[in-house]
């Protein structure tokens, strides 16, 4: 029996959980001395109130669509992906390797190669834990912690000995000149529209047609269908004649593809070089994206645009106050408690109001 | 010289794997009742910058500890209420509280200090102070044993101590005492409590908390014992070594002791040398910080011994459906 119709579940329970993070939100910046609706003033600003805010929270939007996506593909076969951060870090390998490989002619080129380089790259990375959990039993969400800290190690490691540029800096060299992706400032300059200098560029464009991959995948084909099944139910999957190994294993690998495209934006689109550290808390978003976007593409693509101006508006937020920018890692905080693991909080009274509303009508109604 | 070099190596294991040791059976507490955590980091965090900011503030490195504690025992709390009472997901309930910790921390400190994220540095009173274990001095002429005694064993803070004596006192209380008993079949199969007429949601709230005050430990010994002050994310991913330790210590109180030494040991190891020189190779640094997570995917993975956790792990329990 459906409890609650589709729009409280789609629409009202996430903006209440959203309004309950943000309450305690406001509660931490009134403690620590300041106005939380100036500071929330500032932040709307920052991140909607000009091209230059637009394009920054967008490009972070683009990186939270793929990991938000990762986590959301994974969450459809009951497999919480918490690896994004390490997916997207071998992403970024494979996608420095790629642009870095060749003298590339054309972006375009450059680009689609990087797109397989770094899903490539992702889905090896996810695809172990993935065996490990399909095949030994071991759990998924430590594995793929586990696999977090391996994947950060490796890049220490390739980027101190293997991959450095000559220099100090533990960094590759510059990709080259044909890998430059083009931001929205230059193409929007060519029809003539002025946009700031931001590193939004066109793997925006990729992270929408990944969103409507996602959606034909899950909803329109027979895999997706197979994913959903199983993470209804595994026994009456099994008893469907879908195999757990299969699915487990195709689900993980989509889902750290997934999380490895993240690198054409942030490393080709914008460091275009590799960094030790370029992922940046980007993987773990992604969860609380997923979860506020309830697994839905178009959930994640508007969760993942609402924390991209969270992202953006928190760096204006430390750069006008004296609130750093962590206050953004706290409401992040919240957003996952609230929907994540306190979803039962509002869900179960909802739920009961939602009975009680229906109820008078359903009374008057002739028995059939 | 060999053997001045393994007596330090010896010593700053002991100092690393203590967080560790106290993280892991921090840990063994809530999973073995049935609670998954791996919000152990965020709790350590949390403690470390209580205790480091009320030891600042007061002078009392006691004070400090206490509200270490406090705090992070508030945060199991969350963790307890969200995944016992409101049955939600232990797992993204434990990812939540770490970064609660990781943003809360950051934000507090540059509203109190206003020193970029950190805490002032600590002296005197309000650290921990070494303790010489008796005969230390008189012990360490005596060849071998005299410096071990003396350097390896004596010496640490109280913090130390506690966490070695928090192993055996841990394994009484889950093997030897009721409370224990019961905490344990909670975990593997709360049903079979429920009906023995004992209350499974009290039994994971005390595991929980136990969980917190252990974690609170482990938070204020970094930060008043192994370091002297609060800096941003000064885990650096440790309450994740311990909860791989955990599992590779499979859920039991004395391996949990050996394999917080091992993996305090492979810490010590990759502070002290940059490479390791094996002759034919040379082994990086980096694999030796990332051997605790590969020696634990291997573990769980049941190519050597098989790691089994608590069976009713990560399930909330419902009493009626």
């Amino acid at each position: 029996m459906q409890k609650l119709p589709r729009w409280a579940d789609i629409v009202l329970i996430p903006a209440i959980n959203l309004v309950l993070a943000l309450v305690v939100s406001g509660i931490v910046v009134t403690f620590i001395g300041q106005d939380p609706f100036a500071a929330l003033r500032i932040m709307v600003n920052g991140a909607v109130g000009s091209t230059y805010g637009w394009g920054y929270t967008l490009y972070y939007a683009t990186n939270f669509v793929f990991t938000g996506l990762a986590v959301a593909v994974a969450f459809h076969a009951k497999l919480f992906n918490i690896g994004g951060e390490g997916q997207a870090q071998l992403g970024s390998l494979g996608v420095a390797l790629v642009c870095l490989a060749l003298p590339w002619p054309h972006w375009s080129l450059a680009l689609l190669a990087a797109i397989l380089g770094g899903a490539v790259f992702g889905a090896a990375w996810a695809a172990i834990p993935a065996y490990l959990q399909a095949k030994r039993g071991s759990h998924i969400v430590i594995t793929t912690i586990m696999f977090n800290f391996i994947a950060s190690a490796l890049l220490v490691y390739l980027l101190v000995d293997t991959l450095k540029a000559p220099g100090m800096a533990p960094e590759t060299a510059r990709f080259p000149e044909g890998a430059h992706l083009p931001t929205a400032g230059d193409i929007l300059a060519l029809v003539g529209i002025p946009f700031s200098r931001t590193p939004l560029n066109v793997s925006f464009v990729v992270g929408l047609i990944a969103c409507w991959l996602v959606w034909l995948l899950l909803w329109r084909t027979r895999l997706g269908y197979e994913i959903r099944a199983f993470g209804q139910s595994e026994p009456a999957a099994r008893y469907a004649g879908i195999s757990p190994v299969r699915i487990t294993m195709l689900a993980m690998v989509i889902s750290g593809a997934l999380a490895g495209l993240m690198a054409v934006n942030a490393v080709m689109g914008e460091q275009e070089r590799l960094l030790q550290d370029n992922v940046l808390g980007a993987g773990f978003v992604g969860i609380a994206v997923a979860l506020m976007g309830r697994s839905h593409p178009v959930g994640v693509l508007i969760a993942a645009i609402l924390f991209g101006a969270l992202y953006q508006g928190g760096a204006e937020l430390e750069f006008e106050t004296s609130v750093p920018r962590e206050m953004v890692v706290v409401i992040q905080a919240l957003v996952i408690l609230f929907t994540g693991a306190l979803d039962g909080m509002v869900r179960s009274p909802l739920e009961r109001a939602f009975l009680r509303y229906n109820r008078k009508p359903v009374s008057h109604a002739p028995a059939e | 010289m060999i053997f001045p070099d393994a007596i330090q190596i010896a010593d700053s294991t002991i100092r690393l794997a203590t967080p560790l040791l106290l993280a892991c059976l921090a840990g063994l507490f809530s999973e073995r009742s049935g609670v998954f955590d791996i919000g152990l980091e965020g709790k350590m965090l949390v403690a470390a910058f209580f205790s480091a900011a009320v030891a600042a503030v007061t002078g009392s490195v006691w004070l400090g500890l206490g509200a270490g504690v406090a705090a992070a025992m508030a945060f199991a709390l969350i963790h307890a209420v969200a995944s016992i009472t409101f049955r939600g997901d232990q797992l993204i309930s434990g990812v939540a509280i770490n970064f609660l910790a990781a943003g809360m921390t950051v934000l507090i400190a540059q509203d109190w200090f206003e020193q970029g994220s950190r805490t002032p540095a600590l002296t005197g009173a309000a650290r921990f102070a070494p303790i010489r274990l008796p005969g230390a001095d008189a012990l360490s002429e005596v060849p071998l044993i005299g410096p071990f005694y003396a350097d390896v064993l004596s010496g640490h803070t109280i913090l130390v101590y506690a966490g070695l004596l928090a192993v055996p006192a841990t394994w009484y209380i889950l093997f030897r005492t009721r409370f224990g008993l019961r905490l344990r079949a909670v975990g593997e199969n709360p049903a079979a409590v429920d009906t023995a007429g004992i209350s499974v949601a009290r039994l994971r709230f005390s595991a929980v908390l136990i969980c917190g005050l252990l974690c609170g430990l482990a938070g204020a010994y970094l930060a008043t014992g192994l370091a002297a002050g609060f800096t941003k994310d000064m885990t650096a991913g440790r309450g994740f070594i311990a909860l791989a330790a955990l599992i590779f210590a499979k859920w039991r109180p004395w391996y949990a002791l050996g394999s917080c030494l091992l993996f305090g040991f492979l810490q010590a190891v990759s502070n002290r040398y940059s490479t390791i020189d094996l002759g034919l190779f040379e082994i990086p640094n980096a694999f030796v910080l990332a051997l605790p997570y590969i020696l634990t995917v291997v573990i769980l993975a049941g190519f050597v011994g098989r790691a089994v956790p608590p069976r009713a792990g990560g399930e909330p329990y419902v009493k009626e459906r």
